[in-house]
């Protein structure tokens, strides 16, 4: 799969989006790391460019709850309503159900396995080929739950 | 959407269309060998010499000067997963912003035939599509990066200040097809005395008419040097053949390379289940199958 990692916020402090990359790629993804202080636009951009099938969200400052619907409502503004959209990070549980509503897939806290991500991805791709909702601007009512 | 509405759409500037087709031509469903009046730049040169950085710099240059620019950032794929980390835009700063820049990451990545082939209908697909300015960067460490870049008529070699790496590269034949050598990072020191040793061994081998140039990416110095240098280079016709031979030669890596087949070759040759030249053997018939096919 093409994945965007993207860093949202202010902050410099990437290692997360970092590790998250390496380990996608070291599961035989391509991996297009925006690098750090991107706009919500270019962002997308980004996704339009690489055309890429997911994009994985990393946030650390508290950022999240006005940066990733934004990033959402581009993309669905954009069309680009089969892309599948998960987060990675801080946000804190009264927040997440908010960012699900976005059309977010899945939320991954601190520490999380990567094997979880992996088998997110796999169980959205297959959800996309029988033709259920994954992507960001499709309907609502599914989302990963980490054990 | 079919091919020809996308094409149709990409020429009249969709972004969509044209990152789609990019997609279609790399897993080999769409080819593209139409060729119009194809500008192109190969960039290379050793890890972390700040390619990307200058790229970036041209840009901005050229874009202000109403050109249109893509960029293809090849990445080398991990031999071990096949996945890649496609970071180059972390560097080319402004490239994200603005209708005039394009850029596309690509992995040379185990497809069946390579990746080689695909190089050159990209790159005459955006000429197509009225980008104006076609830069390729690779990471020049091996053969197949070489040949990646020799689909560019006019080549750009970025040394760092630290040691000449690129004299030393000279075996791998990068410094012979470089129509301009650049030395970046001029703000530290070194770079000027890296750049005599460059001047000298292109005169040992009575090359003393490739520019070598100073740049700092990073202090904006030297840009405008290089970018008039470039806009008046005319593609050197004697190196074509220079060009063709590292093509072809990278093309035959990377069918080794991408053929599943390879890797159990390199594992019975270790084993010691095959002596080196029966497994030199098997990998030509190998590639005599798949020539075939
Ligand atoms: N001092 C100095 N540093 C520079 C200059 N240009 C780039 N750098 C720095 O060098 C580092 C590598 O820059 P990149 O542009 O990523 O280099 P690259 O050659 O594209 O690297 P790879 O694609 O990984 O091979 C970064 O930290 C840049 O900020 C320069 O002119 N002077
Ligand atoms: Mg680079």
């Amino acid at each position: 799969m093409r994945i965007v990692v993207a860093k949202v916020g202010l902050d410099g402090h990437d290692r997360g989006a970092k590790v998250i990359s390496r380990a996608l790629r070291n599961a035989g993804h391509e991996v297009i790391y925006t690098g750090i202080r991107k706009t919500p636009h270019e962002i997308v951009r980004i996704i339009i460019d690489e055309d890429a099938e997911a994009l994985g969200i990393s946030t650390l400052s508290g950022a999240h709850d006005t940066l990733i619907p934004k990033i959402c409502e581009i993309l669905r503004n954009e069309d680009l309503n089969d892309l599948i959209v998960f987060a990675g990070g801080i946000i804190p549980e009264r927040d997440r159900e908010a960012i699900y509503n976005c059309g977010v897939r899945a939320i991954f806290g601190p520490g999380t396995n990567t094997n979880s991500i992996f088998d997110f991805l796999n169980e959205s791709i297959k959800r996309k080929e029988s033709g259920d909702f994954v992507g960001v601007g499709e309907n609502l009512g599914w989302h990963w739950i980490d054990e | 959407m079919n091919d020809n509405e996308l094409l149709m759409g990409a020429k009249s500037g969709d972004r969509r269309n044209l990152s789609k087709l990019l997609s279609r031509i790399e897993s080999g469903k769409f080819t593209f060998q139409k060729d119009s009046n194809v500008w192109a730049l190969g960039v290379t040169g050793p890890p972390g010499v700040g390619k990307s950085t200058l790229i970036g710099k041209l840009i901005e240059q050229w874009t202000n000067a109403g050109e249109k620019v893509a960029v293809l950032a090849v990445d080398p794929s991990s031999p071990v997963s096949g996945g890649a980390i496609l970071g180059d835009r972390l560097r080319m700063s402004n490239s994200d912003i603005g209708e005039s820049v394009f850029v596309r990451s690509l992995a040379t990545r185990n497809y069946p035939g390579g990746i080689i082939p695909k190089i050159s209908d990209m790159i005459n697909l955006f000429s197509y599509c009225g980008w104006s300015r076609i830069i390729i960067e690779t990471v020049g460490s091996g053969q197949s990066e070489i040949g990646i870049i020799a689909f560019a008529d006019r080549i750009l070699l970025v040394d760092g200040p630290d040691r000449g790496d690129i004299i030393q590269a000279e075996k791998a034949g990068i410094m012979e097809m470089a129509d301009i050598i650049v030395v970046n990072k001029s703000d530290l020191p070194r770079a000027k005395v890296t750049a005599d040793l460059i001047i000298e061994s292109l005169s040992l081998d009575s090359r003393d008419l490739v520019p070598v140039l100073l740049t700092s990416a990073l202090e904006n110095k030297g840009i405008n040097d290089l970018v008039s240098c470039l806009d008046s280079l005319i593609p050197d016709k004697s190196r074509k053949n220079l060009r063709i031979r590292q093509i072809l030669l990278s093309h035959w890596n990377s069918l080794a390379i991408s053929n599943p087949r390879f890797e159990k070759i390199i594992l019975d040759a270790s084993d010691g289940i095959m002596s080196i030249s029966e497994s030199i053997s098997s990998l030509m018939e190998l590639l005599h199958e798949e020539a075939k096919s």
